[in-house]
């Protein structure tokens, strides 16, 4: 623990020399610091009226804000200790009282589980069970387990460091901000060693999931639906914190979602997926079939869904040329006289 | 009675993060109230009303809302006792970001929005830095860098709040939040001889008293000066 008092008497310049993050914050705490040599108890007692205003706190209350706010940082910085390498999720009760049937859910890092059921039956439900590590303390009674333990309640309340990343249909960039600048104030805010080389990969996988190229200097507002999409799952993929991502359905346009799944799970990420998609649905390891509230069912994708899964992987391409050609000004033509027939039947 | 103060910029959320709280508190079969503190309108009773929530609004008016608040909070307070409730909300805009109507021992909430822009926990003066909670609201509309970078500096100007999202919207969250509103070895009897967190905005000077006429012969008071001078 950090000395309140030692932390008064020292100057600006020995604090961020032993905290090099603190100097955000004294810029964030609007702290008039004409002489970084002098100490905190200095300039506290040099403020004027108005500066006093501005920064709110007395020296007691800076002095121990500082103090959480370096804790808060080494707590933050020292997070590869807590490595979440099993999600586990014991059953609890549906919207009538009625126990889910099944035993314990384990999901492990790099794996991906679809979550399927109609709107209002409880998806959102269980991804927020999931958020607060509920200890059968929510609606639905549920359990959640980290490594078969129950978690830190620090994943509850801390602001930087948050158990579930979220990737959903209507997210937007509201920054303006270009590509570069907004994936290096992202790696700022993560105080990681490498920026420059993370940053760079961010912005090759972003390309290569996006279906049209985007630049280094383009706005982020400018980007097209599919970019934006691109960048962000390969942003939340390297940089994110959060080691659970949870992504609700990923819309097949401008962007390849095989590829940007399989980004993630690289990274070592546990993936849950909302989805009503197909060809998404069974990209997953298993899915979870939620109804009234409670977990109907754990389904493990067979082998004979995988094969589908090409069929419908063939009807996918088939539209997707389709749409090539109507963007290019070509006459579309019949597929094919079986498909006619398949669906005459 | 349990008593607690809501605060946050105006569209930010506030009403939206409550309804949904009340939703969550209500099913443990407490008894909420609101008291809807406003500058010049308000139909925010209308829809706590509909809710099924008791609610007063007090609109302040050419007065600064935070010394209405302020001036008013005690009778707040006696009118929800006398309403046998057992969580009494107060929800107050801070117009002008340097609202801080918080009581020393009496739980203090800020709702701040994800759309603000980064720079805004930074602007937001004891709403923020004084706060007991954060609440983040429209996390579903912004990307998860923004959302993290966001909180982030939230937690930098106030680094010992608990930080949380929650969801007007969906209510993603709000039962989790509403889990640390409600103490039951807490009752508020009155608010009288407490203290404020923080003082208020402050000033008296010609203007207040309703002068209208520019110029520095009719300035008198606590006036400050910008300074336009070259560096």
């Amino acid at each position: 623990m950090i000395n309140k008092e030692k932390i008064k008497n020292s100057t600006v310049n020995e604090i961020i020399e032993e905290y090099p993050y603190t100097e955000s914050f004294f810029e964030d705490q609007k702290l008039a610091v004409d002489d970084q040599d002098k100490s905190l108890r200095e300039i506290f007692s040099e403020l004027t009226v108005e500066e006093k205003e501005d920064v709110v706190f007395d020296i007691d209350k800076f002095a121990s804000s500082l103090v959480s706010h370096i804790s808060n940082m080494q707590e933050f910085l020292g997070e590869n200790d807590s490595v979440v390498g099993k999600l586990s999720i014991m059953p609890g009760k549906d919207k009538d009282g009625k126990q889910e049937n099944y035993s314990k859910l384990d999901i492990k890092s790099g794996e991906i589980i679809s979550i399927v059921g109609p709107t209002g039956s409880g998806k959102s439900r269980l991804l927020a069970d999931i958020e607060w590590t509920a200890q059968g303390d929510t609606p639905t009674d549920r359990q959640i387990l980290i490594n078969d333990e129950v978690p830190d309640k620090k994943w509850r309340f801390t602001g930087g460091k948050k158990l579930v990343a979220q990737l959903s249909q209507n997210m937007n960039f509201v920054m303006d901000l270009s590509v570069m600048e907004f994936l290096n104030l992202h790696a700022e805010s993560r105080l990681i060693d490498n920026q420059e080389e993370v940053v760079e990969r961010i912005f090759s996988e972003a390309n290569q999931l996006a279906g049209e190229q985007f630049g280094r200097d383009t706005q982020i507002t400018s980007l097209s639906g599919g970019q934006s999409r691109a960048l962000m799952i390969a942003d939340t993929a390297i940089l994110s914190s959060s080691p659970i991502i949870l992504i609700d359905e990923i819309e097949n346009a401008g962007i390849n979602r095989e590829k940007a799944l399989e980004l993630l799970v690289g990274e070592e990420k546990i993936v849950l997926m909302a989805t009503h998609d197909p060809i998404l649905a069974l990209m997953g390891d298993k899915r979870i079939i939620i109804n009234n509230g409670g977990i109907k069912d754990i389904i493990e994708t067979t082998t004979e869904e995988k094969e589908l899964m090409k069929e419908l992987k063939v009807l996918d391409k088939v539209l997707m040329d389709l749409r090539d050609d109507l963007r290019y000004g070509k006459n579309l033509s019949r597929i094919s006289e079986e498909l006619a027939a398949v669906k005459n039947a | 009675m349990n008593l607690v103060t809501f605060s946050g910029p105006p569209s930010s959320g506030k009403t939206a993060v409550i309804l949904k709280t009340i939703e969550a508190i209500q099913q443990r079969d407490l008894k909420v109230g609101v008291v809807k503190f406003d500058c010049l309108y308000t139909n925010d009773d209308e829809v706590y009303r509909k809710a099924g929530v008791p609610v007063k609004k007090g609109l302040s008016g050419s007065l600064c809302p935070d010394h209405y608040f302020v001036s008013n909070i005690e009778e707040v307070v006696q009118w929800g006792k006398e309403r046998e409730l057992d969580l009494l909300i107060t929800e107050s805009a801070g117009l002008c970001n340097r609202c801080s109507p918080y009581i020393k021992d009496i739980k203090a909430i800020c709702v701040i929005d994800n759309l603000s822009g980064i720079n805004t926990p930074k602007k937001i003066g004891p709403m923020l830095k004084t706060a007991d909670i954060v609440v983040i609201t429209k996390g579903d509309i912004v990307s998860q860098a923004e959302r993290e970078v966001f909180a982030s500096r939230v937690s930098t100007v106030n680094p010992d709040a608990m930080v949380m999202n929650v969801n007007g919207l969906t209510g993603q969250g709000a039962y989790e939040f509403s889990t640390l509103l409600y103490d039951d070895q807490d009752h508020i009897e009155t608010v009288t001889g407490k203290k404020l967190r923080f003082s208020m905005p402050s000033a008296m000077c010609s203007y207040c008293l309703g002068e209208t006429r520019i110029g520095e012969e009719h300035q008198l008071g606590n006036v400050r000066k910008i300074e336009l001078g070259d560096e």
